[in-house]
């Protein structure tokens, strides 16, 4: 998958960078670093800011170039952050054969969006996930907690006008 | 040395252990075809081209990768049954299946390593005929990437992260979106790229070039109201051959100038006058500095590449280059001020053009501080390769062409100047100035020897006089980064350092003709090409940049005396600290 480049503002704190500077000493003389150093810069984040991957480059020594070539190449990296309304498509088998490919198609028609971006004002994302494993109830999405199943196409304007 | 004995096609050879399996099949002269592999610089298997089949041990045959399998004793090699022509065939279909087949125009038709493969395997074009990747060109800077053409080999992401520890282009994203990029997609012009081009002279295929700017200089020409003046480099004359089928490391002076002669040019001079000029400036400068307690290790600016390194990567060394403008930019600002006046021309009415074995040249010529007249010192540069194209364009028969000589004023080169086309030789020519300057008397012995060869890294010490002069010689950024980072540490106490972004110097940049890796993997191009240059200086009369009388004359009538307030105000630069 190509990854979209987020064009929501980084607002990292002082905190989460002194957690992020406490991560790299730590972890910076380990063989292979980068990796975990990542994973923790998203669980502190949430998702891995452009900002961010330049900070992790400076301070390791190495090029920003490499840092995203590794952030793009993962799908559990994230390069932008959830929305406060965070949609997530089950593009699971089940999901998929069950027409789940149309409803993202579709959400992302109405909110004027791409799959695996945020809004520029933070309020939406979409994401296509693996399967979620709730195949019963395919094709499904969740929208922060809450959980559709049995979806047609149909369905998604209705589900969207609860979040306006 | 320990050998192994193995068998290849039915014969056996004893090689070396430890070699691959392509290693040993070459040298016992059975080529195996490669697209990926570059030698010592990317070794990955990742083409799958250089498939042969193997057997150790007595064990069935089964297909590897001649690039990175090592040899085993009494291991069997087959290079050629169709079992591999096949699995060759089929993956050089795959390649092309995502590759734009622009083949009639590009930039590297019949120089292609790609495509001379297809024609040695029959390659018919669309087998797989699927989805296929657009990628928009990036040509906001020097060098052009065309994703549309990339084969995804990683040759130029090893040579910018690991010869130059520049490390601006990688691979993003993954599968069938992988493509080469920098980070977060952004264009080589806003990265810390710093316009070597040795990622263009890595690449088997069209996806990396220089920007074209041949075309600007034939409308130049053409244009009466116009005077078009050229000056080649050093080593433009000792690679242009290699683009008109002669061997590398032939000599085509005579031939070149003629060519240029018959383009039309209205002067064609030689850059080897201020690589002199900048030698008498620069040893005039580090002497300075020496005496008055200034910024040392002073390191030499003829680099524009490493110029744009160091602004980015060692900023805090902007104040250790010299000031010296490049010889490149020293001949532009003479044409338009000295000669303007001279021959009583408006410098806006010229178009200077630099013939150079450099695409960070072209980036050069943009810089502030570059404009000694009010108008850019050089209008426009074009690369050895650039050079060979206009005349093979412009249907000039270089092979039966009679030598000619440069013009006037600015004929007279020493081989000192010369020299500058290899990694030491500029250190030697400033050597040579300056041990005169210090021990007012000639020199017994002009050859430096310690500084020159193609090791990245030289260091020497030498008593001129009563001082002692400690010097360091890196070429490839890479190797400038270990200098600098010595020199940080307090492990280096050297007083002048010589520094080209290339490796090997000039004669290896990345604007000159570009050879296959299978050549590169059987000749040093960097020493084959600097012998040129070492040749000509070891038959030369004029051997020191001092005794130039062209450089003599210049200061006579025009600058006054070295480092002179007018010296400065024309040949002389700033930098910008760029950081990261």
């Amino acid at each position: 998958m190509k990854k979209n480049l987020t064009t929501v503002m980084f607002r990292g704190t002082k905190a989460q960078e002194e957690q992020l500077n406490a991560v790299i000493e730590e972890l910076r003389d380990v063989p292979g670093a980068l990796m975990p150093i990542l994973q923790k810069a998203q669980e502190i984040y949430g998702y891995l800011p452009i900002e961010v991957q330049k900070m992790i480059a400076l301070k390791l020594g190495i090029s920003s170039e490499e840092v995203y070539g590794v952030s793009t190449f993962y799908s559990q990296f994230s390069l932008n952050p959830k929305g406060e309304i965070a949609i997530a498509v089950c593009l699971g088998t089940a999901c998929y054969v069950k027409g789940s490919g149309d409803i993202l198609d579709r959400i992302c028609e109405v909110l004027g969006m791409k799959s695996g971006s945020t809004s520029p004002d933070g309020k939406y994302s979409i994401e296509a996930t693996r399967c979620i494993g709730a195949c019963g109830l395919a094709p499904v999405l969740t929208i922060n907690n809450e959980v559709y199943g049995r979806l047609t196409k149909a369905d998604v304007d209705g589900i969207l006008a609860k979040y306006k | 040395m320990e050998t192994v004995k193995v068998i290849i096609n039915g014969k056996e050879y004893a090689v070396p252990a430890g070699s691959t399996v392509l290693e040993a099949a070459r040298a016992a002269n059975i080529d195996i075809p490669t697209l990926c592999y570059l030698k010592d610089i990317n070794e990955i298997g990742a083409c799958r081209l250089c498939l042969v089949e193997v057997s150790e041990g007595g064990r069935p045959f089964r297909m590897v990768t001649a690039c990175v399998y090592p040899v085993t004793e009494g291991m069997v090699v087959k290079t050629n049954t169709p079992k591999i022509m096949q699995s060759r065939k089929t993956n050089l279909e795959l390649l092309l299946s995502n590759h734009d087949r622009k083949c009639l125009s590009c930039v590297r038709s019949t120089t292609c390593e790609l495509q001379k493969l297809c024609l040695e395997y029959g390659v018919d074009e669309l087998k797989f005929s699927g989805e296929k990747n657009k990628y928009a060109i990036d040509d906001a800077s020097p060098i052009i990437r065309d994703n549309n053409k990339c084969i995804l080999c990683r040759r130029c992401v090893a040579t910018c992260k690991h010869i130059q520890a520049v490390g601006v282009i990688g691979a993003n994203d993954r599968g069938f979106d992988t493509h080469i990029a920098s980070v977060f997609e952004a264009p080589l012009s806003e990265t810390s790229c710093i316009n070597c081009g040795q990622c263009i002279v890595s690449c088997p295929v069209g996806a990396l070039y220089e920007r074209d700017d041949t075309d600007k200089i034939l409308e130049a020409i053409a244009d009466p109201s116009k005077k078009v003046y050229i000056c080649t480099a050093p080593s433009v004359r000792a690679q242009i051959g290699e683009c008109f089928g002669y061997e590398p490391g032939t000599d085509c002076e005579g031939k070149m100038v003629a060519a240029l002669k018959a383009l039309g040019f209205d002067g064609v001079f030689d850059m080897n006058l201020t690589a002199d000029l900048t030698i008498v400036e620069e040893a005039t400068e580090f002497l300075g500095r020496v005496k008055n307690g200034g910024v040392l290790p002073m390191i030499t600016s003829c680099s524009p590449g490493w110029i744009k390194y160091c602004e980015h990567y060692y900023p805090e060394f902007t104040e250790n280059l010299s000031t010296c403008k490049s010889p490149q930019q020293m001949f532009g600002a003479l044409v338009k001020t000295y000669f303007a006046e001279k021959e009583g021309f408006d410098p806006k009415d010229v178009v200077f053009v630099s013939a150079i074995p450099c695409t960070a040249k072209k980036f050069e010529v943009g810089r502030p501080g570059q404009s000694a007249a009010g108008v850019p010192d050089v209008d426009i540069a074009v690369t050895t390769r650039e050079v060979g194209r206009m005349i093979t364009k412009a249907g000039i028969d270089f092979r039966s062409l009679d030598d000619e000589k440069f013009d006037d004023p600015f004929s007279i080169g020493s081989s000192a100047g010369a020299i500058f086309g290899a990694t030491g030789g500029v250190m030697e020519a400033a050597l040579r100035t300056a041990a005169e300057v210090i021990e007012g008397k000639p020199l017994e012995k002009l050859e430096f020897s310690e500084v020159r060869g193609v090791e990245g890294v030289k260091t020497a010490s030498y008593k001129l006089g009563d001082i002692t002069l400690n010097v360091a010689v890196a070429s490839g950024t890479g190797n400038a980064k270990k200098v600098l980072d010595a020199v940080k540490a307090g492990e280096l106490d050297v007083q002048f350092i010589e520094i080209m972004a290339c490796p090997g110097g000039c004669v290896n940049g990345g604007g000159q003709p570009i050879q296959p890796a299978v050549v590169r993997a059987t000749t040093d191009l960097r020493a084959v090409r600097a012998a040129v240059l070492y040749n000509d200086d070891e038959k030369a009369d004029l051997r020191k940049s001092h005794e130039n009388s062209a450089v003599k004359k210049l200061y006579d009538e025009y600058f006054g005396e070295p480092n002179s307030h007018k010296a400065h105000e024309i040949l002389h630069t700033h930098y910008v600290k760029r950081g990261l």
